[in-house]
This record gives structure tokens, C-alpha cells and sequence, in this order.
């Protein structure tokens, strides 16, 4: 439960939530003027981390070289490899396959269902479980425009103009109008959307949509879907072979760098494997456990960016990797829950972000990034509330929904965040949310066309882990929508490669090893090395005692 | 900056440790030194990979929930658990009904259900376990569907059961049912997939394509939003 001093400022969130009410029925989610192009262009280079004077520096190596780009990514780009590429003796292959597919969130699954039903042989390598992954995560929706008063084009347009027009325009196309298909390819295989009486879809707004257009599942939507692509992917073992707790640590490529394989090894027992595949899919998310510039994430324990790495050093370019995306409302209160996800849905069903005097002072449904900045500002300028360890947030107001909406609806809709709360003798439906924006996406990525493939020859990537399709700003419940459009994309297009005939060159690493000669040049401590696999949680003054304590990078 | 929090001792596996208060059983164990591998996923409570058992200080049960959502309390004694190798049978949703039979065929002994309520009470979700499971095998998908939504596959239930149900293999081929087979069809959904394989909206966003970036821009500033 809240301290008795936040619950004094709480008092003053009960206190103008009639008035709120009032504006809501009025006006609907246009509560407070939405800003204009000015407004957000002050508010992001102010306030939004990325445009801090230190959030970037230039990569002094591989396809981007010169580029300014987060320094959290520079540092795992500008890293030795795990292993010297001489140990490898790429004669003796372990496993052939036709479409290897690393990482196992719905991305991953959703490539390797379709691949399969082209009819390759699909091997699926996952550091965690088949299906641990960000989109398991995933609570709010999942964007189509299939309502009639909706089409693809006031979709293409919300998504480009939240990109901020960055994004690469075959990319959006693609996302949009496979929208709808996707959500019937989801409905075919079983997934259960949230729907009215009469079969519509149940639909909400996010931030940055002009449209009602956000499917849902409850507050489980990623759930639904991803639990579902697994459960799918294991009715297939005769197609689709899984490994779990193995990770890929570099690309193989052959002599005319084509991509050629993978080196995986077990995390348990350590033995490393040779892959040998006529194509490679990266589907290995983004980067929210490298903490970047000390945010907590919402992201899952595997979001290390290994496919990034990896690709990168196998020669694929990146897009938008100067980007961050902090989801406006993470957690702040309780401490155990600190950087979880409170879903864009919540102000979705009417919630109202208010400051510490109960003051309305932003448009609850700007796009991402302008929302987090605003919330940002509001802290910076002394309207939020500090918590008893001194963390900044401001109140997202959940009693409301219930008023707008009728008693119940936060039960039946968002049951994930009631229970969490609940957890921790918070009820939700009597008391606000404190909130603060917290790491949450990826919105750049190693570049990929419309058929979901990068300028590595048989190299695709699909997810989180590619770029260009958000440009330099995601909107809620494309993301959701971009793992399906693309893993799809990404099964398909490898699956018809592999038919089509592809006779690998001679096996090689030469990739890495010219890298380590770049690497060298750079004079960086040979310690730093990446993937990054996993992160390290131990604090210091345990790990100075472990007999680890000089071994390199993270224990695994 | 030093840690100022009180430590407190529990029992990792059966050996002693101090760690913070107020810490969840995961950091509790990543603060003792253990770099987690297994037991770990979302740390959210989303994915169930960290289903554990503990017994707290004085107390004779074994309770279970996740490592990731339980507080530690002083003397509580913890075990994660890894895996649950529990059978999966491999079906073709294309070939199936949304029928009892199904469940005969594919899942019979979750017949056997003893209506004890083990695994309601196992649940770190707070779903009502044993009431879905009765629905299935009254043949009510719909019910089962509901009541099974928000399972997180963590397993607990299915470790507790006497009767040995995997109860969550049972909910998710219900929920799959229920969505392919019974749940009526979005009309809005169809008449869309047709207009676009007509090739309708194909010439508004190639022109949207090829708009210089400023007219794109004035275009979505004016656009008009119609949101609820």
C-alpha cells in the first residue's frame, strides 16, 4: 500500500477526478489539445533522453562506421567476439537444416510455422524457452485496420507521422496492409481476440492512432498470441526441431558470404554446436536488458541484442539505432515492481495521466516518445511524486476507467494489472497507478526489405531486432503487429529461397576474424566482449568474492 | 553508493544466505551470487518460466508461486523449479472439432478429475483451475476458454494434480478451439481481407509513397482523429 504522504497526494487526484469525468464525457480522450508540431519538437529536445548532449557517439567500426548511434550499442558493436574463430573446425557440421530461426518469441514461431508449411526443414535455436521472449509480454493489443471506418491508409499515415516520417516506406506498407490478414492467420490458429457480440472486433485507441484500431486479448495479448505459435510449433516435430537454453554467439557465412550457419552453444553444459543452414532468420528482439542510460526496462531477461551484434558483424547495416524508446508508464511503486510495464490500454479505456496536484497536462494519447517527454518535463518541474527511494513519477489515473466505462471493466480488461498490483495490497481500481517512463523498445535494427531479408544473402530478420519499419518512434500495438507481418514474411521468403536451390560455398568465419583486426585497431580492453547473452544482476560486492570475478563479461 | 537495506536470511535449496528484505525470490537469489539461467524469463509474471515452492518460517505447508512476483520472508526456505516434463500430445487443429470427443481422444484423463481443488489452490494466478477442467469435461469450451485465459503455463497445477491433468495443455487446445471453431467471426474483418485483395487502397499509399516528406507531414498534422 501507499505511504500516508503519497496518499495525501492522492487525495488531490480524488479530489478534481469528477471534474475529469465531466471533460471525458465531453470530449472523449481529447481531455487536454493534442501538441503541434512545434509543441513536440520542444518537449522531445528538451526533455527525451535521446537528445541528451552524451546519449550518443559515433561507432568507429563495421557497416555504419561513423554513425552517431546510442552509446550502450556502440559498446557491444565495438567488443571481441566470445570465442576465437580459429577453434571452430567448420568441416565437422553438427546439424543441416534449411531455415535456421534464432530466437523464439512470436516473431521466431510465426517464421518457422510458415516456413514449415513451404515445406522446409526448420530448426529453431532459443537462449530461454521456446517462447520466452518480450512478446509473451506483450499486454495492450495489437494494431489492423479492418473497422469500417478505418483502411489501411489512415494507418500507413499514423504510423509514418509517429516515425516522425523516418521510416522506410515499403516497410510501412507492408505492416499495414498484411494487417488484417494477420489478425485472421491468428484467429485460424486459435487465438482468442477480444470481440463484441456480434464477432466485431473490440477495438481501442493508443497513442499516436487516429483511429480506434488496437485489437486486444484481455492484458494478455502477446500471451495469447505467442502461447498460441508455440503451441503450434510443437505440434509440427517432424518440421520444426526446437533447441532451448542455447544460444547463438556469431553467424556463419560460406566463402561468397552467403549466411552459411550459426555457432550455438548449450548454456548448461557449455558444448558448442556447428549449424549449418541454408538460411538464417534473426529473431532475437531488441536491447532492453542493456539498461540504456541506467533505465529500468520492462523487457524480458533475454533482450541482450545478440542478432544485432551478430548481423552486424557478418556485414548487415543498421537503421535508427540512435533510437530508445521509453514506454510512458512503467512502474515506479511498489520498489519490487519498479520498470514493469503498465499497459498503453490502461489509457487506452479512459485512464488520465495527472501530476502531483491532480492537474491534467498533456493529451493522454500523444505517441510515444512526446508522451514520455511530457511526463518527464512534469517531474523535472518539481508536479511529480518522489517514492520513499527516491524514484519520480506521476499518477496514472485508474479509478477513472471504471466511472467512463461501468464497475468491472478493469477486471474483465486488464486482469494482468490488477492482479499485479494486488500483489502488493494495491487496488487499482480505487487508487492510481505512480508512473514514469521506462525502457522499453528498440526502434531501430539491422535493415531488412519488404521480403523481410537484410544485404547478407539469405540473411533475414524479422521483429524487434530489424529496422525501418517504425522509423525512429513506434506506435503501441504495431509491434505486436510487425512480429507476425514479418516473421511470416521473413518463413516465407526464406522457405522459397530454399526451394528455389541454394548450394552453399565452403564454410567460413573470415567475418569475424577481419572484425577482431578492426576490433584491435580500436585499442578497447579485451574483456569486453559480446554477445551479451545475458545480463548480470550480481551485486559487486558478491561478484568481487566469486571466483569469477576476472572472467569475461557476463558468467554464463 | 552501500545497499542500506536490512538482510534477512533464507534458505536457497537448503543453504543459508542474507539478503535484502523486500527483495523477490529472483533478486533474493541473483543478490546470494547466482546468475540465473534457468527459472528466469520475463521477471513480470507474464511467461511462468519461474514456477517455485517455499515454506515460510514456522509453517508446515508447501506453498508455491512465482519466483519473480513473491517477496522473501525471514527463515523462508526455497526451491525453483526447472521443467515440467509434462506430456504434450501433438494434434492438427485443422483436423479437430470443438467437441468432448476431442478431449476423449486426446486428453482422456482429465476425466479422472477428483474435484479436489489442488490446483485452484496452486495457482499464482488466482485462475479457478479445477472449475475449467469441470467445464471440459462437461464439454463447455467456452467456459473452459474463459476461466483459462490468463494462464501462464507455469505448471504448478499439473505438479500438484493427483490425478495427474496437465490442466494447462488441456486449456490451451480449449481456447484454440473456441477461437477457430465457435467464436463468431468479425463480418468488418472478412469484407476488409477482400477489399485488399481486390487491390483496393493500393493507389492511396503508393501516392503516400511518394509524397515529398513536408506534404506527408502537413497531411498527418491535419488529419482528422476519431477516436473513442
Amino acid at each position: 500500500m501507499y505511504p500516508e504522504y503519497m496518499l495525501e497526494s492522492i487525495k488531490k487526484v480524488d479530489k478534481t477526478r469528477a471534474k475529469r469525468l465531466e471533460i471525458a464525457k465531453k470530449y472523449g480522450k481529447k481531455v487536454y489539445p493534442p501538441m503541434s508540431e512545434e509543441e513536440r519538437k520542444e518537449v522531445l529536445s528538451t526533455y527525451h533522453p535521446d537528445y541528451k548532449d552524451d546519449a550518443r557517439k559515433a561507432v568507429r567500426i563495421g557497416p555504419n562506421k561513423g554513425e552517431m548511434i546510442t552509446n550502450e550499442v556502440v559498446d557491444i558493436l565495438e567488443s571481441y567476439p566470445r570465442n576465437d574463430p580459429h577453434v571452430f573446425d567448420l568441416n565437422k557440421v553438427d546439424l543441416e537444416t534449411d531455415v535456421l530461426v534464432i530466437g523464439a518469441g512470436s516473431a521466431g514461431l510465426a517464421a518457422a510455422i510458415e516456413a514449415s508449411n513451404l515445406g522446409s526443414r526448420v530448426t529453431i535455436i532459443t537462449k530461454l524457452r521456446l517462447g520466452d521472449s518480450n512478446s509473451m509480454m506483450a499486454q495492450g493489443g495489437i494494431q489492423a485496420a479492418d473497422q469500417s471506418d478505418d483502411s489501411p491508409v489512415h494507418h500507413y499515415l499514423d504510423v509514418i507521422g509517429g516515425g516522425h516520417f523516418d521510416n522506410k516506406p515499403d516497410l510501412v506498407e507492408a505492416l499495414v496492409m498484411d494487417a488484417p490478414r494477420s489478425i485472421k492467420w491468428l484467429e485460424d490458429l486459435g487465438v482468442m481476440f477480444d470481440k463484441n457480440p456480434d464477432g466485431t472486433m473490440m477495438v481501442k485507441s493508443g497513442g499516436g492512432t487516429s483511429r480506434n484500431r488496437m485489437h486486444s486479448a484481455r492484458d494478455y495479448t502477446g500471451a495469447a498470441i505467442c502461447r498460441v505459435l508455440r503451441d503450434e510449433v510443437c505440434n509440427r516435430p517432424d518440421k520444426i526441431k526446437y533447441i532451448e537454453y542455447t544460444a547463438a554467439t556469431e553467424l556463419v557465412l560460406d566463402e561468397h558470404k552467403h549466411v552459411a550457419g550459426a555457432i550455438i552453444f548449450h548454456l548448461e553444459n557449455k558444448l558448442y554446436s556447428i549449424i549449418k543452414a541454408k538460411t538464417v532468420i534473426l529473431a532475437t528482439g531488441g536491447f532492453g536488458r542493456l539498461h540504456i542510460r541506467g533505465f529500468e526496462t520492462t523487457n524480458h531477461y533475454g533482450a541482450t541484442a545478440d542478432g544485432l551484434v551478430m548481423g552486424y558483424r557478418a556485414g548487415a547495416n543498421m537503421l535508427f539505432m540512435d533510437s530508445v524508446q521509453y514506454h510512458p508508464t512503467g512502474a515506479v511503486f511498489p520498489e519490487q515492481i519498479v520498470g514493469f510495464l503498465c499497459t498503453e490500454k490502461i489509457r487506452g479505456l479512459g485512464a488520465q495521466p495527472v501530476n502531483n496536484q491532480g492537474e491534467l497536462f498533456v493529451y493522454p494519447m500523444e505517441p510515444r516518445d512526446i508522451e514520455a517527454s511530457a511526463f518527464i518535463r512534469e517531474c523535472e518541474q518539481n508536479r511529480g511524486v518522489t517514492t520513499p527511494s527516491g524514484l519520480k513519477g506521476i499518477w496514472l489515473d485508474t479509478p477513472l476507467i471504471e466511472l467512463i466505462n461501468g464497475h468491472g471493466t478493469i477486471e474483465k480488461y486488464l486482469p494482468a494489472m490488477l492482479r499485479q498490483y494486488r500483489r502488493f495490497d494495491i487496488d487499482v481500481r480505487k487508487y492510481p497507478m505512480l508512473v514514469y517512463p521506462t525502457l522499453h523498445y528498440q526502434n531501430g535494427g539491422l535493415e531488412i526489405d519488404d521480403n523481410a531479408e537484410t544485404k547478407v544473402p539469405g540473411l533475414y530478420v524479422a521483429g524487434e531486432a530489424s529496422g525501418g519499419i517504425h522509423g525512429r518512434n513506434r506506435l503501441m500495438g504495431n509491434s505486436q503487429l510487425d512480429i507476425i507481418v514479418f516473421g511470416r514474411r521473413a518463413g516465407k521468403n526464406a522457405a522459397l529461397k530454399v526451394s528455389k536451390g541454394i548450394t552453399l560455398g565452403k564454410l567460413s568465419l573470415k567475418h569475424v576474424e577481419d572484425y577482431i583486426h578492426e576490433v584491435d585497431k580500436l585499442g578497447i580492453d579485451r574483456k569486453r566482449i559480446s554477445p551479451v547473452v545475458l545480463p548480470d544482476y550480481i551485486p559487486d560486492h558478491i561478484k568481487a568474492k566469486q571466483l569469477t570475478a576476472n572472467y569475461q563479461g557476463t558468467i554464463i | 553508493m552501500a545497499d542500506k537495506r536490512k538482510l534477512i536470511k533464507v534458505y536457497i535449496t537448503g543453504e543459508l544466505f542474507e539478503v535484502p528484505e523486500g527483495s523477490t525470490i529472483i533478486t533474493a537469489m541473483e543478490y546470494a551470487g547466482f546468475q540465473l539461467k534457468r527459472g528466469v524469463g520475463c521477471r513480470e509474471g507474464y511467461c511462468g518460466a519461474c514456477a517455485t515452492v517455499y515454506r515460510e518460517k514456522g509453517d508446515y505447508k508447501l506453498k508455491s508461486g512465482l519466483a519473480c512476483q513473491t517477496v522473501v520472508s525471514e527463515g523462508m526456505a526455497i526451491a525453483m523449479i526447472p521443467f515440467v516434463p509434462a506430456e504434450k500430445p501433438v494434434y492438427d487443429l485443422d483436423e479437430l472439432s470443438p467437441e468432448i470427443s476431442t478431449f476423449i481422444d486426446l486428453f482422456p484423463n482429465v476425466f479422472r478429475c477428483v474435484s479436489c481443488n489442488t490446483c485452484t489452490k496452486s495457482c499464482p494466478q488466482d485462475i479457478e483451475v479445477m472449475d475449467y477442467v469441470q467445464a471440459i469435461i462437461r464439454g463447455d469450451l467456452e467456459r473452459a476458454a474463459n476461466l483459462s485465459f490468463d494462464c501462464i503455463r507455469c505448471g504448478l497445477c499439473a505438479l500438484r494434480c493427483p490425478a495427474e491433468i496437465v490442466q494447462y495443455n488441456n486449456a490451451i487446445l480449449a481456447r484454440r478451439l473456441y477461437a477457430r471453431y465457435l467464436a463468431k467471426k468479425s463480418p468488418e474483418l472478412e469484407t476488409r481481407i477482400k477489399e485488399l485483395e481486390k487491390g483496393k487502397f493500393k493507389k492511396e499509399i503508393d501516392q503516400m509513397k511518394k509524397m515529398p516528406r513536408e506534404k506527408l507531414s502537413e497531411k498527418y498534422y491535419k488529419r482528422e482523429i476519431k477516436i473513442s
